[in-house]
């Protein structure tokens, strides 16, 4: 028999009681909570709340539909060309997927755009073309040039071509942009809260009214139910559809991309630069809006309701510190169980850590609420906001530290054993220099993460330990020119951060940010 | 007949194809021999009207072909890769551009089966692509490229890819599809042998340029220089 290996053991546990205690447990306590709900019956609710989740599914089908073909031009112009500013263009068009969603909401509220179906579509259509020009890009840049050009000898004109060879080529492609567009807009929180008014929620919005500002909390668990049944069924149904269509395309490395010329210059300049001002447009309008009046100076002043604005950039950097500090210990414990040990415990890891990405933030804040009072009352502590960060940032620190632990050939650590280094040694001397970096990116995300988190922290956190995004959201809740400018002031401070970080990050790795 | 009047191609900065002067009759196989990188696919692609040429003219039977598109110049193109369509299977890809002349599908199934059969491939229209073997599936690219009836086709490095006693008995049946269908055909390769065995008449490749032509025989006879005489071994 093999001696047991505490430290081994060690390793696996922390991680497995952090999942356990801060996401499965409460996920679990809403499930019952809201089971038993929905055996009760919602006495008369019933019409307003398929009111609200018929409005969540069309609006999510609609917005990943108009995100796919608003996405259309520029991934082709990306994907099939060299041009001077390429690299920068793709760049520049992700920069509103990493904007903070109230960030996003402010913006189209500085625009004067509230209280519509149109604003929420077009913030969502804003915050996710990335994914679309991502996901779809990388694909088409692989696709054997000789397949359309064979499609052309055959007599079939550009469109034909289009329609009936790159287009099947690229579904599945559009099948996994559009999966992860419908679960952001699915589950969209702070957009709908800003933009959509009392007319227009989505479950989470709901779950969100239910829960903080109605407090009937089994109602809350009932939809938060509901809601999850949809985030699953939406990820089965596409893995069923990736297992069917799995098969061998014909991919090429990635080659030199031909410049554009003629006709295709035209169109190729018109996409770029057209979708760049368009994208560009609530930017430029939240920092015009928020240089009017005394904005900035506003944040200083102390409010008897709100609090001292300023003070919400310290306490959201104090979070962002903390979540990171947890998100990589977690997160790189758990990568070396993942990579470490074989079958199903590592498989188990995995899907177990990945769970929080398909779960809505909202669920997340939703559970520590339900759970977390007992035995020991932790809904008014401090590491609430901090852990709740770090449980949604744990996938990300997962999926940037795994690939790179895998990449370290077996035979490197079995020489450091050979040479006469414990199990302990081997990952200090071995393993630990090699994942620095990867951890590193991963703490980034983190802290990015962290900053811009609003689904969560708005069940968690407290008058003083508002966050920026929460903050904010408190400002443009506030009738008054005066509070609005503030919020817009805040909203651009908590940008350029973002935006800071998230240069650091693409530095780091070479432009890696948004594969998802 | 194509006529093909020294032309230059540029591919970014580099000038790829210098001053190619080459003739196609109809009915004839010409064989465009020359190393790796000599221009060789770039010729026929510029002939398919897939790169612009910069200057000099490509004309069939008189007509020029400068505004004229891909996809209407009627000529048939076999890639180095095959270029098979993996979302189709065997009909799906051999009947393509059947399918983009508007044939009715009743036709187009029967044209397929006829190709395939022309090809050896009978029964084979419901296979998928990955489930071919390099033979079948250099013969299934044959038959698309055969199955629209096009003026002329043309085959880039058509046996390239496939192992020597496979390459030996497709170069027959290849030569025996062009000869006995009476089709005009351009080839490009770098094997002497392949060049010999497929085409009428030979031109003879060399950094962009055609250095000799003629028929194999003559040029052997013949070689214009030493760089012909070394190739040719």
């Amino acid at each position: 028999m093999r001696p047991i290996r505490w430290g081994q053991v060690l390793v696996a546990a922390v991680p497995a009681l952090f999942i356990g205690y801060f996401f499965l447990y409460p996920l679990i306590r809403i499930l019952t909570l809201g089971l038993s709900e929905l055996n009760v019956g919602f006495d008369g609710v019933e019409a307003r709340l398929f009111h609200i989740g018929w409005f969540t599914v069309w609006q999510a089908v609609l917005s990943t539909v108009l995100t796919v073909v608003a996405a259309a031009p520029m991934t082709w112009a990306v994907s099939q060309f060299e041009f001077r500013g390429r690299k920068l263009a793709t760049a520049l068009v992700t920069v509103p997927f990493v904007l903070p969603t109230v960030v996003v909401g402010a913006a189209f509220v500085a625009l004067g755009w509230r209280n519509s179906v149109g604003a929420i579509l077009v913030a969502h259509i804003f915050f996710n073309i990335a994914v679309v020009v991502r996901t779809v890009g990388a694909l088409w840049s692989r696709l054997d040039p000789d397949l359309h050009d064979a499609g052309r000898v055959l007599g079939a004109s550009e469109w034909q071509v289009f329609r009936t060879i790159t287009l099947p080529l690229l579904r599945p492609a559009i099948a996994a942009a559009s999966a992860i567009v419908f679960l952001f807009t699915f589950t969209s929180f702070g957009v709908v809260l800003i933009l959509g008014g009392f007319r227009y929620a989505t479950l989470e919005v709901e779950i969100y009214r239910q829960a903080v500002t109605l407090f009937d909390l089994p109602l809350a668990a009932a939809l938060a139910v509901v809601q999850l049944v949809g985030v699953t069924a939406t990820l089965y149904a596409y893995s069923r559809y990736q297992e069917r269509h799995t098969s061998t395309w014909a991919l090429r490395a990635e080659a030199d991309r031909p410049n554009p010329r003629g006709r295709a210059r035209f169109l190729v300049g018109a996409s770029v630069i057209g979708t760049l001002i368009a994208l560009s447009i609530p930017v430029v309008v939240l920092v015009a809006r928020s240089l009017r009046g005394v904005a900035y100076a506003g944040l200083f002043r102390d409010d008897p309701v709100v609090g001292t604005p300023i003070a919400s950039i310290g306490n959201s950097l104090r979070f962002a510190v903390i979540a990171s500090v947890l998100a990589v210990l977690v997160g790189v414990m758990a990568s070396s169980v993942i990579t470490g040990s074989r079958g199903t415990i590592s498989r188990w890891f995995d899907l177990t850590l990945m769970l929080p990405l398909g779960t809505s933030a909202v669920t997340i804040g939703f559970g520590f609420i339900v759970a977390l009072g007992e035995p020991v009352d932790l809904r008014a502590s401090f590491w609430l906001i901090p852990i709740a960060h770090a449980l949604v940032a744990i996938p990300f620190v997962v999926r940037s530290t795994v690939p790179t632990l895998r990449s370290i050939p077996t035979e490197t650590r079995e020489a450091a054993r050979v040479l006469g280094a414990s199990p302990g040694r081997v990952w200090r001397e071995i393993d630990l220099p090699i994942v620095t970096r990867a951890a590193l990116v991963g703490a980034a995300f983190a802290f990015v993460i962290s900053l811009g988190e609003f689904g969560a922290t708005s069940f968690i956190a407290r008058p003083n330990t508002a966050t920026m995004p929460v903050m904010i959201v408190r400002l443009l809740s506030r009738p008054g020119s005066a509070s609005f400018a503030m919020a817009l002031a805040l909203a651009v401070i908590l940008a350029g951060m973002t935006a800071m970080i998230v240069l650091w990050i693409d530095r780091l790795q070479f432009g890696e940010i948004g594969t998802f | 007949m194509l006529d093909v009047k020294s032309i230059d191609v540029r591919l970014g900065e580099k000038l790829v194809l210098r001053d190619i002067i080459l003739t196609v009759e109809t009915g004839e196989t010409v064989a465009v021999l020359g190393p790796s990188g000599s221009g060789k696919s770039t010729l026929l692609r510029a002939v398919a009207g897939l790169v612009p040429i910069e200057s000099g003219s490509i004309t069939w039977d008189g007509q020029d072909l400068a505004t004229v598109p891909t996809h209407l110049r009627g000529f048939g193109l076999m890639f180095q890769g095959y270029a098979l369509f993996p979302h189709l299977d065997v009909m799906g890809n051999v009947g393509f551009g059947l399918r983009m002349a508007n044939l009715p599908e009743d036709d187009v199934r029967r044209r397929v089966a006829a190709t395939l059969v022309l090809v050896g491939l009978d029964g084979f229209d419901n296979r998928s692509i990955a489930d071919l073997s390099g033979g079948e599936k250099q013969r299934v690219a044959l038959a698309r490229t055969l199955a629209p009836e096009p003026r002329m086709i043309m085959l880039d490095e058509p046996l390239g890819a496939l192992d020597r006693a496979l390459r030996e008995r497709l170069m027959v049946d290849t030569r025996r599809i062009l000869s006995d269908g009476g089709v005009t055909a351009l080839v490009v390769t770098h094997d002497r042998e392949e060049a010999e065995a497929l085409s009428d008449r030979i031109a003879l490749m060399r950094e962009g340029s055609i250095v000799q032509s003629g028929t194999l025989p003559d040029i052997l006879a013949h070689p214009a220089d030493d760089w012909v005489r070394d190739f040719l071994g």
